[in-house]
């Protein structure tokens, strides 16, 4: 088995795809013959052709409309946001259009679109660059949105994207781009949209995390071991929908939580799963549940934002305070 | 010695160049003369009257809309008269197989493209089975978001190059629409491209009650193809003959790989924005309207073909019993349609349904079963 950097997986699942399916295709700023800005799409215009695999003007709502189009025509695009902070100049694109492709034409159509798109702090960007706004997907209905935080996920989860006839939001965290390697068999392989994976079994504590916060919840999980608790570490994989069960179970047997996200307070990823908790296992709460999270601000110029963001010893510390409630 | 070139230091000329190139092109005039004799496209008599006919039969279905908008059998409703020759002489010069990007005052062109009529008032209801468009008509629903029927216009067309099709992409917007981002993202794209793509800017001077002017300093919408690379084509829009001309030739063209084109048609609105409040005589006045009213698309068009002894008042009587009553029959069949549920529309988020959408699927299923 290969050992891949994420960035490795990804252009491996989509060269697996773009074989597979001939109706897929590649396309944003710079994905051909420089292969992305982050060569996540290194080799492919070479291998599928320019065809497949195309650059585009420099609009992301052009990039959008190009994706709507495309699925009136039986494509399936995937597309890629060059960072993620360029959002906005889509948003029509995504939740106006693609989100409801299904719902407005009441399934005469719909948008087997999957975008792609890095983010994330920690890799000192300019601004509109690292900025965490899952929430401004999670809050729109008919996308799914996926955030994997180990190379091997990455490969299942971005091939299910594609094949899945719905929109899927695929997020990047850039800082797990090529900071560790992994184990990624070379044959394709899905990973079920929707469901969350247990990355640490434990009794006392469910952490639950997901995108760069779930290698500093391990991280945590880990100091707490030495003091002789025994912490679970849930990364969601997919923030959109959620995966219930897994979360209830483990509740419902660590009887405490916590939940980090690399997100503002404000942004309510951990807002939603703490309020899903609380309606569905509150009877099984020995402590309230807690959040991890970064302050309600812009996401802060590069030299404040190892500071700014959460780490390993902002979960230590939230954790102890649940396990010692 | 080096002569000096100072030709680029006269920006103003340049543009005034650009400018008076746009002429207004016209075949019909007015008083329904030839004034473009050689630019007269090949139509039958047959497609001539048929041409008419679809022209006097959408303007009793906007007479009637807007009467059944006002009895409160119809939803949201965007007044079409005036601009019939701009949307349906265009949607004439297509094939069944081109693919139609409305904005929503373009119904009459997917009706005409092949989307029931029924349909067509169960959209205007607010009912999503007015968008089930069925297999075979090419056609998307219209486009709320103003300018986002460009950009998509762009991807269809893409699709259709990169299946060697034989067709493109139309989609429509307003002069209102020409100053959004995605109209200029979307002819860009569609130069960068060269995909077969057809754009037309119904311009007809008011967007909602923001005048023409205000829009822009552009002497005219047409010219801003240009800065896309992409030819453009100022048209009498409320000329028959020359829209559907000018949208037969860039229609040609596209199918010949010589990429997009983009088209304004001057025309005018004769009623508000939509029937949900707009008051015209709040920003024009009666003396414009009567203006436009004079260039009015099917009083030229009847006279050119009643010149030509292919109709008459009995043609046209029975072109508006036949309207009168194909608008009531659809009326009925909208009518029939089933009650539009919250559970239809759960069902229609995803493929398969997420535990949330289950969970608000069984809720909603009990509350619409009391």
């Amino acid at each position: 088995m290969a050992q891949l950097t994420m960035i490795q997986a990804i252009t491996d699942a989509l060269r697996t795809e773009l074989k597979n399916d001939e109706n897929v295709l590649v396309f944003g700023e710079d994905v051909g013959v420089n292969g992305g800005v982050f060569r996540a799409t290194e080799g492919l215009q070479k291998e599928f052709g320019e065809d497949r695999v195309f650059d585009t003007p420099l609009a992301e709502s052009g990039i959008g409309g190009l994706a709507v189009g495309l699925s009136l025509q039986g494509y399936r695009s995937v597309p890629e946001i060059q960072f993620f902070g360029f959002v906005f100049e889509v948003m029509d694109s995504i939740a106006g259009q693609l989100a409801r492709m299904r719902f407005r034409t009441g399934g005469a159509f719909n948008a087997p679109v999957t975008i792609r798109s890095p983010f994330g702090g920690g890799v000192h960007t300019p601004e509109m660059h690292a900025d965490s706004l899952e929430l401004l997907m999670t809050s729109t209905p008919g996308v799914k949105v996926v955030i994997p935080s180990t190379p091997y996920d990455a490969k299942g989860l971005l091939i299910s994207a594609i094949r899945d006839n719905d929109p899927v939001i695929f997020l990047e965290h850039m800082k797990l781009y090529r900071s560790f390697r992994g184990e990624v068999p070379e044959e394709e392989y899905t990973i079920p949209l929707g469901k969350a994976d247990v990355k640490r079994e434990g009794t006392d504590l469910t952490i639950i995390s997901y995108g760069a916060m779930v290698h500093e919840s391990l991280k945590a999980a880990e100091e707490l071991e030495k003091e002789g608790y025994s912490v679970e570490v849930i990364d969601l994989r997919t923030i959109q929908p959620l995966d219930i069960d897994t979360i209830i179970t483990s509740v419902e047997k660590t009887n405490r939580a916590i939940v980090v996200q690399e997100a503002q307070r404000q942004a309510g990823i951990a807002a939603n799963v703490i309020a899903e908790i609380s309606e569905r296992a509150i009877l099984s709460l020995e402590a309230p549940v807690l959040r991890v999270t970064a302050a309600d601000t812009v996401f802060p110029f590069s030299q404040a934002e190892t500071v700014w963001l959460p780490n390993s010893k902002d979960i230590v510390e939230k954790a102890k305070i649940v396990l010692t409630f | 010695m080096v002569e000096k070139n100072t030709s680029q230091l006269d920006p103003k000329k340049t543009l005034q160049e650009i400018e008076e190139k746009f002429e207004m092109f016209q075949i019909l005039n007015e008083e329904g003369v030839i004034v473009n004799e050689q630019a007269i496209p090949n139509l039958s008599d047959d497609e001539l009257v048929e041409l008419m006919s679809r022209m006097v039969y959408t303007r009793i279905l906007d007479q009637r809309s807007i009467s059944l908008n006002r009895q409160g059998r119809l939803g949201f409703y965007a007044p079409t008269a005036g601009q019939e020759a701009s949307q349906l002489a265009s949607q004439f010069a297509l094939e069944k197989e081109d693919f139609i990007l409305p904005g929503y005052r373009d119904v009459p062109q997917i009706v005409w493209h092949g989307l029931p009529l029924w349909q067509a008032f169960l959209f205007s209801r607010g009912h999503f089975m007015g968008n089930q468009i069925p297999e075979g008509v090419n056609v998307f629903p219209p486009q709320i978001i103003i300018g986002a029927q460009f950009v998509q216009a762009t991807g269809v067309a893409l699709g259709m190059q990169k299946r060697g099709k034989k067709a493109i992409a139309i989609s429509y917007t307003g002069d209102g629409g020409s100053s959004q981002g995605d109209f200029y993202e979307g002819i860009n794209f569609a130069g960068a491209f060269q995909v077969p793509a057809v754009f037309i800017v119904q311009n007809n001077q008011f967007a909602i009650s923001t005048p023409r002017e205000l829009q822009t300093a552009a002497k005219t919408i047409a010219q801003k193809g240009i800065a896309a690379g992409i030819p453009s084509v100022l048209v009498d829009g409320m000329d028959p003959l020359a829209v559907y001309a000018v949208t037969k030739d860039a229609r040609d063209r596209a199918i010949n790989g010589e990429g997009p084109t983009l088209i304004e048609t001057v025309c005018y609105r004769y009623g508000p924005h939509t029937m949900a409040g707009d008051d015209p005589t709040r920003y024009r006045t009666s003396e414009t309207d009567s203006e436009w009213e004079k260039k009015d698309p099917l009083v030229r068009f009847r006279k050119y073909l009643e010149t030509k002894g292919i109709w008459n008042e009995e043609t046209e009587a029975a072109v508006i019993e036949k309207a009168k009553e194909e608008i009531k029959e659809a009326i009925k069949k909208a009518d029939a349609a089933p009650k539009q549920k919250v559970t239809d529309l759960i069902n229609n988020m995803y493929e398969v349904n997420p535990y949330n959408l289950d969970e608000q699927l069984a809720y909603y299923t009990e509350k619409e079963s009391k």
